[in-house]
């Protein structure tokens, strides 16, 4: 979908690895299980704060279940059983009191894009109004705000009134991403989130995600090799529930890798 | 190249008779709608006046109007609405939006199908036992319209589940991501988007309770009693228990009385179930995904 010209990863694009700051999420010994079948096996491995974090690999290698554990949708996901640990800001997950505002700290965007049957502005203001925010001006500020970061405010701003489900499919993916921004999260999580949107928007999107992740984390999930290479400072590579290797992404493209496996899946030679 | 083959023609006509077939069986269901209809409106109709609508029965029960029964039956209505639809709503929300399948809620779930599936008059000798004796209601309009109650209430938990879970999942997925919690998200979104379906099955429970009679003719409604209800401690008239006693009870009704009196419970049914078809329309002319 978009277009795969080789991008050299850019300066900016490696972390600044100063003093070590402890990881913001920390994943250790992580398992996952759909009513006995294993789909993740005891993955480990960090995420720091302020990066851009990819992982890829090919269909059915774990990757959105990884997510779904991110944001503890096991709980209402029939059959899905998570063992091993994740910390958030050094916190498990599984150990929060209160969940929901754990789900609030993290925003989430699928595949499947979701426009909720309510208008453009109240998809985009449901979440602050959940946090308690009332004031129109302030609501009006943070809905602009997060349809211009998702480049879909041009589109809407003429019809924030009518229906958010009734948006085409590309927009309706951006609104998803809009909502997730919405909440201001610490950590957004993103899956596969160009997969209905053009090329030349998809860019304007990746754009603000290099901005955001000076104030934010990002667990980028993608099918598009490439789309990692531009975008994120490290790159872990699943393999049918397997972590094959994390590194910097630019070093990976490089072929500094520690597995062959990783550098075939990169040069498409399998996957 | 796009000539037909022999078997393209064969499936061609066999799909014909198919369809005529069904047709012709779907078609037959409009008759015994027409004849009850046409017979209650010519024999039925001339009964209908102001006054036959506004004035109680004289001459024991063979002549005057039926206010008392119309009255009544919109009291039983009222009074079993009241208490069920709540308790309705609130059972089908549990049941679709929070339960987990374990033994609990599928011990609910069958006590439902079966609730469903008692005949009225074994619900008639529960409410008596129940609402008149054990509660010492009384035969009175709120022992009668709790059976009722009791009686219609899958009716409003069956459709309020429906309505509720032709909302979709994903919808809910999405809200919960937001760190919606469950009543958050019912409230939002699935409530404002299942509310014409569950209006819908509440007027189909309205056209139930109105045209029951065994359930209420133990617990609450009277052969004969000239005067309206004060409160829901008092018996009442109904429409269908007086169809019902003036059809085969009373010696000397002219025959053409039942048919005004059916004529009437008929046409208070039918117009909640336009109602009913308005609103679903209206759903359908509104789609919101
Ligand atoms: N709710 C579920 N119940 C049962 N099995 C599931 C469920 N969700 C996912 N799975 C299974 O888990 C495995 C991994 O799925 P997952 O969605 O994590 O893969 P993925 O890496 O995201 O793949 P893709 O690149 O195609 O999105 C698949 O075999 C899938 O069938
Ligand atoms: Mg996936």
């Amino acid at each position: 979908m978009v277009a795969e010209t080789p991008v050299t990863a850019s300066a900016s694009n490696a972390r600044v690895q100063t003093e070590p700051t402890p990881p913001f999420v920390e994943v250790q010994d992580l398992s996952i299980h759909y009513g006995g079948k294993k789909i993740l096996s005891g993955v480990s491995f960090d995420i720091y704060e302020n990066e851009i974090f990819g992982i890829i690999g090919p269909a059915n290698s774990g990757k959105t279940s990884f997510l779904r554990a991110l944001n503890r949708m096991d709980m209402f996901t029939p059959g899905m059983n998570v063992t091993g640990t994740i910390k958030i800001d050094g916190h498990d997950i599984q150990r929060w009191k209160n969940v929901y505002a754990l789900r609030r700290r993290i925003g989430v965007v699928f595949p499947l894009p979701v426009g909720l049957p309510l208008s453009v502005y109240d998809n985009v203001a449901l979440a602050p109004r959940l946090a308690g925010i009332k004031r129109r001006s302030e609501l009006d500020i943070i809905v602009e705000r997060c349809l211009t970061r998702a480049a879909l405010w041009e589109e809407v701003k003429d019809r924030l009134d009518s229906l958010g489900s009734l948006l085409s499919g590309g927009q309706q993916q951006r609104l998803t991403i809009a909502r997730a921004l919405s909440q201001d999260p610490d950590l957004l999580l993103l899956d596969e989130f160009s997969i209905a949107v053009d090329p030349v928007t998809t860019m304007r999107i990746e754009d603000v995600l290099k901005e955001l992740k000076h104030e934010i984390t990002i667990v980028l999930v993608t099918n598009l090799v490439q789309q990692t290479r531009r975008l994120s400072d490290r790159t872990a590579f699943l393999l049918s529930g397997e972590l094959v290797e994390v590194g910097e992404t630019a070093e990976l493209f490089e072929g500094k890798v520690r597995d062959q496996r990783t550098l075939g899946y990169l040069e498409g030679r399998f996957g | 190249m796009f000539a037909p083959t022999e078997l393209n023609h064969k499936n061609r006509r066999n799909q014909r008779l198919v369809r005529m077939l069904f047709l012709w069986m779907a078609t037959m269901l409009i008759i015994p709608v027409v004849l009850i209809l046409g017979i209650l409106v010519y024999r039925g109709g001339p009964m209908i006046s102001v006054d036959f609508l506004l004035t109680e029965p004289t001459n024991g029960m063979t002549a005057g109007g039926i206010l008392p029964a119309l009255v009544g039956t919109v009291w039983l209505v009222v009074v079993a609405l009241l208490a069920s639809v709540p308790i309705g709503i609130a059972a089908a929300l549990y049941l679709s939006e929070y339960a987990s399948d374990n033994w609990l809620t599928r011990i609910i779930n069958l006590a439902i199908i079966n609730l469903a599936g008692v005949p009225s008059i074994v619900h008639a000798l529960f409410g008596v036992g129940a609402f008149v004796l054990f509660f010492r209601f009384g035969t009175s309009i709120l022992a009668a319209s709790l059976t009722l109650a009791v009686m219609t209430l899958p009716v409003v938990i069956v459709a309020t589940k429906e309505a509720l879970q032709s909302v979709p999942f994903a919808f809910r997925e999405a809200c919960w991501n937001m760190g919606a919690t469950r009543w958050q998200t019912i409230r939002r979104v699935v409530l404002p988007n299942s509310v014409s379906g569950i209006l819908t099955g509440v007027i189909l429970e309205v056209s139930r309770t109105a045209g029951e009679t065994a359930p209420i003719m133990f617990t609450g409604a009277a052969f004969f009693l000239p005067f309206l209800p004060q409160s829901v401690f008092d018996q009442t008239m109904a429409m269908s228990l007086h169809l019902f006693v003036i059809s085969t009870q009373v010696p000397g009704v002219p025959e053409e009385l039942p048919f005004g009196v059916a004529l009437v419970l008929i046409s208070m049914v039918l117009a909640m179930n336009a109602l009913s078809i308005a609103f679903r329309t209206y759903l359908r002319g509104r789609k919101k995904w």
